[in-house]
């Protein structure tokens, strides 16, 4: 692999970008793996690459039915943060926030992140006592937020409108370290590295059944034939539920449409990631001057990558009340991705009853933020059988009660 | 946009007339009852890509409990039927069949 850096960008610019390398390899499948990661989307890969990076496994391929990073890692509003109430959470957030601080380096590939500050809005007395009481946790788990007033909100987004009418802004959960990063950058530097490693990344290769003997995973089939493997990671967020049919086995996972949309271009006007859970909205503005909005998901179970229409209505017209001047903005774009939410709104990442078969999925409506820590934990898991981060979030925890109960965080905006 | 029919009040609507309340026709278990079935019966929601049967609501409207079978891919809507029911009226079953032959939810085909 040829790195990239200020003085290849000057050696191409005087060949006329000839000598520009394909950033990974179009691999053809091989019979056998020690490892098959099902799903190239963010996860799936961060999961291969620290198994090669941590862990020394290489002989590895990673199968997506579409293309790379076209599910929800294209389509999500790219926020990262780690201000969670209970300790697994935050742990492993907080784990995957520090390790966006560094991906670019690690991977050598820009993935544009950028620590501009996340603001969970507090727009009424329950969400302020909610907030207070994440903020004190976070101190004790070590994860840097604070609870801020609403002069201070009011300063940091000169543009937000504070003082109501139906919900004025009352403060704010501010963690200055959250922010956002280049969704499609990190599934494309992820594939880059893991290529260089030495592993396969093979698109348009969907698998349509897994074979098991005795309870043990041998291997999957594709629409590119069968391919046999030691351990299997199931990394397919909406799927997952479909993927483990095909396994012999169930999860407690409802696939639901989650929407996002953007606005056309402006000046910089927001520096900052706002979160108002409380109407249901969310919004950033992107480098390229866009305001990235993310909404509510719909009521119900669907596959559709679509969303409903007046999920978009109710999203907006929560954001025009606290920001007035986006009222006048044109939106570009709409788009939906599927997403996999369990009975608790904490992810599962787990072995399962198959042996040598692992998943992980679960990540509802927040996934994005937690690409480099669940692909940490997961890799860990994968080959060592056990992880620390990983422990909590059995997809048997629901049988035993010991539930990870953030839908306070993650009911709406994530 | 899902446009349902009450079979309540005879209505037909679009979805935010509705709420969608989850999946159909649960068994439901409680004391005495294994820690399999009460896992199943809290946590493990059918999650079919395909025919779905699911529990709605005419919220904005005549306020009732009703059934509907849905396509969750294509988002057709096959039919609406009563809440007073443990399974899929034979007729909706048979016209889902004409057009998603060979489909399964639970036990039912």
């Amino acid at each position: 692999m040829k790195r990239y850096s200020a003085f290849a960008i000057a050696r191409e610019a005087v060949r006329h970008h000839t000598g520009w390398d394909r950033a990974w390899r179009d691999a053809q499948p091989k019979k056998k793996y020690d490892v098959i990661i099902v799903g190239a989307g963010g996860h799936g890969l961060a999961t291969a690459f620290y198994l090669g990076k941590n862990f020394g496994i290489t002989n590895v391929a990673i199968l997506e039915k579409g293309w790379l990073g076209g599910g929800n890692t294209g389509r999500n509003t790219t926020i990262i943060r780690s201000n969670y109430l209970q300790d697994p959470s935050a742990a492993i957030y907080e784990k995957s926030r520090s390790l966006y601080e560094t991906m670019s380096q690690d991977l050598n590939y820009n993935v544009m992140f950028s620590p501009r500050g996340v603001i969970m809005l507090a727009q009424t007395q329950h969400e302020v006592r909610g907030y207070l009481r994440t903020a004190h946790a976070n101190a004790l788990q070590g994860v840097k937020t604070e609870f801020i007033g609403p002069q201070k909100v009011k300063e940091l987004v000169p543009i937000i409108n504070i003082d109501g009418p139906r919900y004025p802004v009352l403060g704010g959960l501010y963690q200055a370290r959250g922010g956002t990063a280049r969704h499609d950058a990190v599934a494309w530097g992820y594939a880059r590295a893991c290529s260089d490693m030495g592993m396969d990344v093979i698109q348009r290769c969907e698998v349509t059944g897994v074979r098991t003997e005795g309870g043990k995973i041998k291997g999957v089939d594709t629409s590119r034939g069968p391919i046999d493997c030691d351990k299997l990671g199931g990394v397919v967020a909406g799927h997952s539920g479909h993927l483990c049919d095909m396994a012999g086995f169930r999860l407690p996972i409802e696939s639901v449409a989650l929407q996002a949309l953007v606005s056309e271009p402006i000046k910089p006007c927001m520096d900052v990631v706002i979160m108002a859970n409380t109407v249901h909205g969310y919004m950033s503005q992107s480098d390229k001057g866009e305001m990235v909005i993310g909404g509510g998901t719909d009521g119900y179970n669907n596959y559709t990558q679509r969303g409903s229409f007046h999920h978009i209505e109710e999203t907006v017209r929560a954001l025009v009340e606290t920001f007035p001047m986006v009222s006048r903005l044109k939106m570009l774009r709409q788009w939906g991705g599927i997403v996999d939410v369990t009975g608790d709104r904490s992810p599962i990442l787990s072995k399962t009853p198959v042996e040598g078969m692992f998943i992980n999925c679960g990540w509802g409506t927040g996934g994005f933020k937690a690409i480099p820590g669940s692909g940490w934990a997961m890799a860990e898991l994968m080959a060592k059988g056990h992880a620390p981060l990983t422990d909590e979030f059995s997809m048997h925890r629901f049988r035993e009660g010991k539930f990870i109960d953030e839908s306070v965080a993650a009911g709406v905006a994530h | 946009m899902l446009i349902l029919t009450c079979p309540c009040c005879g209505v037909t609507g679009e979805e935010t007339e509705f709420h969608a309340g989850g999946e159909a026709h649960l068994k439901r278990f409680g004391p005495g009852s294994s820690e399999d079935q009460f896992e199943e019966y809290l946590f493990m929601r059918e999650n079919p890509k395909g025919v779905h049967f699911e529990r709605w609501r005419h919220v904005n409207g005549c306020g009732k409990w009703f059934h509907a079978a849905r396509n969750t891919v294509t988002l057709e809507v096959y039919g609406t039927y009563a809440a007073q029911t443990h399974e899929p009226p034979a007729d909706l079953r048979d016209k889902i069949t004409e057009k998603v032959p060979g489909w399964t939810w639970r036990e039912f085909q």
